[in-house]
């Protein structure tokens, strides 16, 4: 593939390191933060990749909407304190967990190493992708032709989304005068 | 100078960031470092559809990582909204905390 190692490298290397100080840290708010920048570092991979469409769209929602909910949501239940629940978890799930991935990855990297992948000449090489007037055009007509369906499909998702949303986090009306566990401000 | 990088480096790649999202969620006890570690594994598959979709030049999987992004949209807020509940129920964002059904 044509991609660019010096900043294939840069990339990969601040999107492991902050994927793993988001794991580590104690406090949520730096983690948050760190994932930001790790959903920023995936996003100059994608533009490495020619998936421009993608590459913005990970910066809108991933970098933008969902991390200013997840945000928001920490500083709305005061939750940016340090929790200490990493050196509280067992040590032999710690080791568990650690092995569990370890072999996971190993097997996945073994793989991907020793499989010869398809490479052959799709309907959308570079060169007619470029003829057809680039990423965007190309996966925007594709949306609203071949992909209409799961396109409105999706619409109807969001919109249980939202609603379901409301619904789960709206404060009810108490029928029992004081709050759940007497917790009453 | 255009030189490359192998595709099953980049594949890697995106297993090792899947994998440190899936010890997260083991490893973890805050609901919300939780819900971030399963943001990062979506975003290691994601980077996997749109390495094999440039390697065989397909838009199938770039269209699905469109797909993928909508749903994980979906998936935080409603997830976040379950956060929220639940702490307005319990007072803490512990995962070990939940067991409202044990009692």
């Amino acid at each position: 593939m044509e991609l660019s190692p010096v900043f294939f490298t840069v990339f990969a290397a601040m999107a492991i390191a902050f994927a793993l100080i988001t794991v580590l840290k104690k406090n949520p708010a730096s983690s948050a933060f760190s994932l930001v920048l790790v959903f920023f570092a995936f996003a100059g991979i994608y533009a490495l990749l020619d998936a421009h469409l993608i590459a913005t769209l990970q910066i809108l929602v991933y970098a933008g909407a969902i991390m200013v909910l997840f945000i928001f949501v920490i500083m709305l239940l005061s939750a940016d304190v340090p929790s200490f629940d990493l050196s509280r978890s067992h040590v032999g799930l710690r080791v568990a967990s650690g092995a569990l991935g370890l072999v996971l990855l190993g097997s996945l990297v073994w793989s991907f190493k020793n499989s010869v992948p398809f490479q052959g000449a799709g309907l959308f090489t570079a060169e007619k992708v470029e003829a057809a007037g680039g990423n965007t055009q190309v996966i925007s007509e594709l949306m609203f032709s071949e992909y209409i369906l799961p396109f409105e499909l999706t619409s109807v998702l969001l919109l249980t989304a939202i609603v379901g949303a409301v619904a789960i986090a709206k404060r009810r009306p108490n029928q029992h005068g004081a709050g759940p566990k007497g917790v009453r401000p | 100078m255009i030189s490359t990088v192998e595709p099953w480096l980049v594949l890697s790649f995106s297993a090792v960031i899947f994998c440190i999202g899936l010890v997260g969620v083991l490893i973890r006890r805050n609901i919300l470092v939780v819900l971030m570690c399963i943001e990062l594994m979506l975003n290691a598959v994601n980077l996997t559809f749109v390495t094999f979709s440039k390697l065989q030049g397909d838009m199938g999987g770039q269209m699905s990582v469109f797909f993928i992004i909508t749903v994980a949209a979906a998936e935080s807020a409603v997830g976040l909204g379950l956060v929220i509940a639940l702490f307005r129920t319990l007072r803490t964002v512990d995962t070990d905390e939940i067991r409202l059904l044990k009692e």
